[in-house]
């Protein structure tokens, strides 16, 4: 069953035609892999998803329910979490007080409610220990490393409880320990239920991690399947070496 | 134990405050004998002790929550009684502009220092306070008194109202942006009551009642603890947002909207809340203001140099955090107005080297600066050294997950 699906998307900025009736749809409980050449539209495809940018024409579904076009605030409650190609963490604001910004309620009484006081302070507590920042919660996230704020990333996101999770190249500036760290707490949360859409340049990564990987070229999908088809696929071969 | 800390550390606190205050002291009467010895500069000196020791107990106190509530109490108590202390019609009247600045600059730290959104045309809302105030008295012809003071509240609701709108169009834009639009908004409110005149009489102004009844030194004193209610209004109010979920959305928003968005914040009505806020608290110290003087008029009500004032002090004192803009206006207020009564030709010139004197030290404001100073030299003194690899070292062994669910 399809948890996120594009339909038909087209974006346009300008003259560049950034996606072009694509089509994608990312399955309940699966890591899926989207991968293609520089350009060809992924990271757009992600903010059309999570609501950063508009679509000029199709549609995006989330449990069979349209969020075309929905703000990124209302996507991100709905349970779509995503990180950023280049990472972004509040710098001034402390690990913990990062992870409590997402940890944001709609309601009234929360909103008025210390927030070291609130319920969710245990599990941002939690989640720190998950990702091993829990030593780092009272420093300024701008004094962390990259990899230590990737993970941050990853981990404020988990404290919504999202259903899904985008990853715009997490394997980007990390190093062989971290990234095998990360794959771990990824399997990890896949095993509990949380789906992920991850586009990577890192190929060995991609292949290692994603059940079913989709090839993305000029703005729409090429191919999809598993790692394996997707290597042996022309067309795929064609998108990367060719003209 | 733990008792036994706290109180070593209050007693340091206080011997250093005795110590610095009395090296000012100092220094003042060696380089202003005369004015010294007249008590020209009684307030400056007040001031200035005052903001070392707010500085001072800030530093000291850290997350100390029981040291900062009994120098609060210390701080309240001196306000409450200051009146008594010293009844000089002049002195009270320097003090009741300093805690003037001081509500207007931590109600503008609300939107500026904790969401980012420099504003620099804030004091439009003063202007409407004040004029709102001097229309309710005019048309309801309510009698002087302190019954008046209760309007307060009113005048500054008004400037409030108006305030959504005018919040909603100037934060559709960012950055630079929203500094020049805020600017033009301030102009607009000064033209409009300039040209505005079967409402508000144009640049002949308009007249509130006068409380005969106060007179000589007592003049100033309702004043002086309405406007002190006000600071401990606004003081709260900043307080609350600091430690609420709604203000850390908004010092997210400060570091990065989109992403801030991204997580859940509702950050349109966030930085509207805090504008309206910013507008609410700044709206009622207008209202008192021009109760205080007894007239409104377009040029004195709508005054820009208010808003680079208010500026000024937030960035002196340090913006987004709760005491900077009370440090910011204790030590600007008392020394501009000393100096422009005493040095009437200098005292831009010596009021304009010390800001950059300032700026040049201490760039991000007094107490954060400070701040950051001395917990470095704490930490030095623990020699406790960042190690470069923590990450490493501190995370969990694989196969033995933490618990997540």
């Amino acid at each position: 069953m399809s948890l996120l699906e594009a339909q038909d998307v087209c974006k346009a900025f300008g003259g560049i035609q950034a996606l072009d009736t694509c089509s994608i749809s990312v399955a309940e409980g699966s890591i899926t892999g989207l991968i293609g050449p520089n350009g060809s539209g992924k990271t757009t495809l992600f903010n059309v998803m999570t609501g950063y940018e508009r679509v000029d024409s199709g549609s995006v579904r989330f449990q069979d329910r349209s969020i075309t076009n929905a703000t990124p605030d209302k996507v991100f409650r709905l349970g779509i979490g995503r990180t950023f190609q280049l990472t972004r963490v509040f710098p001034r604001l402390t690990v913990l007080e990062n992870m409590h910004v997402a940890a944001q309620r709609s309601d009234l009484k929360g909103q008025l409610s210390r927030w070291s006081s609130t319920h969710e302070h245990r599990r941002a507590l939690e989640l720190l220990d998950f990702v091993g920042l829990t030593s780092l919660k009272d420093l300024p996230a701008g004094n962390l490393s990259y990899g230590q704020r990737k993970l941050l990333e990853f981990a404020f996101i988990l404290v919504a409880d999202p259903r899904v999770i985008l990853l715009d190249e997490p394997a980007g500036g990390v190093n062989p320990t971290m990234l095998n760290y990360l794959t771990g707490r990824i399997r990890e949360l896949n095993q509990r239920g949380v789906t992920f859409l991850v586009v990577e340049h890192n190929m060995e990564f991609v292949m290692g991690l994603c059940d079913k990987v989709m090839v993305m070229h000029r703005g729409t999908k090429i191919a999809e399947g598993t790692p394996e088809e997707v290597r042996a696929n022309p067309a795929v071969l064609e998108a990367y070496l060719g003209d | 134990m733990k008792f036994f800390k706290a109180f070593g550390l209050l007693a340091l606190l206080i011997l250093v405050i005795l110590f610095s205050s009395g090296l000012l002291l100092l220094v003042l009467a060696l380089a202003f004998p005369q004015a010294f010895a007249s008590g020209e500069l009684t307030p400056v000196v007040i001031s200035l002790i005052v903001a070392v020791t707010v500085v001072g107990w800030n530093l000291l106190a850290g997350e100390n929550g029981s040291i900062k509530g009994v120098g609060l109490l210390i701080l309240l108590a001196f306000a409450a009684a200051f009146p008594l202390l010293f009844p000089n019609g002049e002195v009270t009247s320097i003090a009741f502009f300093t805690l003037m600045f001081a509500a207007m600059v931590t109600g503008w730290n609300l939107l500026a220092g904790y969401s980012g959104y420099l504003s620099l045309g804030h004091v439009v809302y003063f202007g409407l306070g004040a004029y709102a105030l001097a229309l309710i008295c005019e048309h309801w012809n309510v009698p002087a008194g302190y019954g008046i003071f209760l309007l307060v509240p009113v005048a500054g609701l008004i400037a409030a109202v108006i305030a959504i709108p005018a919040g909603w169009v100037a934060l559709r834009v960012r950055r630079h942006a929203f500094i020049i639009v805020t600017i033009a908004m301030f102009f607009i409110g000064q033209l409009l009551a300039e040209n505005l005149t079967n409402v508000t009489n144009g640049t002949t102004g308009l007249d509130l009642p006068f409380p005969l009844a106060w007179g000589g030194d007592f003049f100033n004193t309702p004043f002086y603890y309405a406007i002190l209610l006000l600071l401990l209004l606004a003081i709260a109010l900043s307080w609350w947002v600091r430690h609420s979920k709604y203000g850390l959305g908004l010092l997210a928003i400060r570091d990065d909207e989109d992403r801030a968005r991204g997580l859940g914040v509702k950050t349109e009505i966030s930085k509207l809340t805090a504008y309206v806020l910013a507008a609410l608290i700044i709206g009622m110290a207008g209202a008192i203001w021009s109760y205080f003087i007894g007239a409104v008029y377009p040029m004195s009500a709508f005054d820009p140099t208010f808003d680079v004032t208010i500026a000024l002090m937030g960035f002196l004192g340090g913006i987004g955090t709760i005491s900077g803009p009370i440090v910011g206006a204790l030590l600007l207020e008392p020394l501009r107005q000393t100096l422009a009564a005493n040095a009437p030709d200098w005292y831009l010139v010596i009021y304009g080297g010390l800001l950059l004197l300032v700026l040049l030290l201490l760039p991000r404001g007094i107490l954060p600066t400070l701040q950051e100073r001395w917990q470095k030299y704490r930490a030095l003194r623990q020699s406790e050294r960042p190690s470069d690899d923590i990450v490493i070292s501190s995370l969990p062994e694989q196969g033995k997950p933490a618990n997540i669910t």
